[in-house]
């Protein structure tokens, strides 16, 4: 039989749960699973998911790592960190993941790790998110970094169809930038190339030739210069031209938005003690109070934004 | 009364199940959780009633039965329906209606945006909102919105026709707004009778049609390259 082509069909499926509840913040990853696994079929080729959970303590970040070419021993990476930046380290790593909790200069940790590591690259960095992505079928991945027991007051995920750039980990979605932000993405991007070189003329480095990424670190930028998340997402409504779905979420905020055209779909539920964004409605049937929940499709252009 | 469980059943074996009942069964479809696709393709006349939310594409490409919805649906309700009704009881995501060549849509909520995108000959009657860019291309059949339109209304719209009750926010290219005749608003009454969105005022409407000057290209336009 003949494969049915994709070609043209940029799907991708994205879900995102924001608890405004404390007691459900141990359920997170139990509801989350769910959702993402619901979107499978909108992305069957990569998937991943970033977790807002404990802050680490004063003056920490949380690093999450992968290991671009398989399993390495993580706890000699976090000895090395630890040694060369004379700090306490928290390691914990899963597969060809892990997460690192350390005090320490960002650029510092960065050098460090590229010197020593090379083969180590920072998935996303912050005192509350940790990023798991990889090639694959999402229930896989999900299996493979236990999503469903992990707590937290916020996540993200997304299944990936790719049609702007490769299939690899590094090219799925979330996209992390700058500390605490992660963006997740359905849709295409026309213009990011000239977005993306006077980004880097500004001394932003990229990590891939995708198009979120460019949306993920110009939204960083303009944060970084003053601004905050629904100022971030109106200039990224004026400067870049595409087809999209946007959440995005920081330490304490979430937000979606949809192009001018409104072409990539979503829906938001929200109730007393959540906020719930996908591409589809079946995706949040399982949530629980679903069905008392508030159903709405964002229209074109419209700022949905929740802070804590 | 028949009823089919989708905690039970996959959407090929409900539709399957659908297309084998006798012409007059009444059918329950429980348990939707947004699935799509549900109650499509039908070509005999049923009875059929979901309950709950559903997902895209339901009731699409039906010819005959009158479908019920007791919640909202995803994108493209009755997409190329042929006959027959589909019933929404809540609000309809983008495209309700799209291409349909016949049959009559009614949803008692909002609609989405492009709401009877490409209509072929179809009914869509929409008792709250729609979004930007409804009509769009629709080439016959009658729409009527019992609330505001969004952007674009009607853009490039051939022979179809829009009534709106309430505001429309900007016309589409080549959309226009046109006198209300005698036989607008009978038909206007009757829409509104068949579907008890009766706070819709017949008298009140705006009618919305083609200026059909996109119909042909002037032989002259090219001077102006």
């Amino acid at each position: 039989m003949k494969k049915p082509s994709t070609k043209g069909r940029s799907m991708c499926g994205i879900v995102g749960l924001h608890l405004k509840e404390a007691a459900l913040h141990r359920r997170l990853g139990e509801l989350l699973t769910p959702m993402l696994l619901a979107m499978s079929e909108r992305g069957p080729d990569s998937a991943g998911i970033a977790i807002y959970g404990d802050r680490a303590l004063d003056g920490s970040l949380k690093w999450s790592l992968r290991a671009s070419a398989g399993e390495i021993p993580w706890d000699d990476v976090g000895a090395r960190l630890g040694r060369e930046l004379d700090t306490i380290v928290q390691m914990r790593g899963v597969a060809d993941a892990a997460v690192v909790t350390l005090d320490g200069d960002p650029k510092l940790v960065m050098k460090t790790l590229s010197e020593w590591f090379p083969d180590v690259t920072v998935v996303s960095f912050g005192h509350s998110v940790e990023v798991f992505k990889d090639v694959g079928r999402p229930a896989e991945i999900c299996k493979r970094y236990g999503i469903a027991e992990r707590t937290g007051f916020q996540g993200l995920g997304h299944t990936r169809m790719a049609t702007e750039s490769a299939v690899t980990t590094e090219h799925s979605h979330p996209f992390a930038a700058g500390a605490d932000l992660c963006l997740v993405h359905n849709g295409s991007f026309s213009n990011y190339a000239s977005v993306r070189r006077r980004l880097s003329d500004a001394g932003i480095t990229f990590q891939t030739d995708n198009d979120s990424e460019v949306a993920a670190r110009f939204l960083a930028y303009e944060i970084e210069h003053g601004a905050d998340l629904g100022e971030a997402l109106e200039s990224l409504m004026n400067r870049l031209d595409g087809f999209y779905t946007l959440l995005v979420a920081t330490e304490s905020q979430f937000a979606v938005v949809r192009d001018s055209f409104a072409c990539k779909p979503a829906v938001i539920a929200e109730t007393d003690e959540y906020v719930a964004m996908a591409s589809e409605y079946h995706a949040l049937a399982t949530l629980p109070g679903i069905d008392k929940a508030q159903v709405v499709e964002p229209m074109p252009r419209e700022i949905h934004l929740w802070s804590r | 009364m028949v009823t089919l469980n989708c905690d039970e059943l996959s959407t090929r074996e409900v539709n399957s199940l659908l297309h084998r009942l006798p012409v007059g069964s009444a059918v329950t479809i429980t348990n939707p959780r947004g699935r799509h696709n549900l109650a499509v393709g039908l070509s005999n006349a049923l009875e059929v009633t979901i309950d709950g939310n559903a997902g895209y594409f339901i009731g699409g490409l039906c010819s005959g039965p009158n479908l019920t919805v007791n919640g909202f649906v995803g994108w493209s309700v009755g997409e190329n329906l042929m006959s027959g009704s589909v019933r929404v009881n809540g609000n309809a995501s983008e495209s309700a209606g799209a291409s349909a060549r016949g049959g009559e849509i009614y949803v008692s909520g909002d609609a989405s945006s492009r709401a009877g995108i490409s209509l072929k000959g179809g009914t869509l009657v929409v008792a709250g909102d729609v979004g930007h860019m409804s009509g769009f291309m629709a080439q016959a059949g009658v729409m009527l919105i019992g609330g505001d339109a969004r952007d674009a209304l009607g853009d490039s719209l051939y022979e179809a026709v829009i009534y709106v009750a309430g505001a429309i926010d900007s016309l589409g290219s080549d959309a226009v707004v046109e006198d209300l005749e005698d036989s607008d608003v009978h038909l206007v009454k009757e829409l509104i009778s068949r579907s008890g969105f009766d706070h819709i005022s017949p008298e009140d409407v705006t009618r919305v049609a083609s200026a059909r000057r996109l119909y042909n290209f002037e032989a002259l336009s090219g001077v102006a390259y």
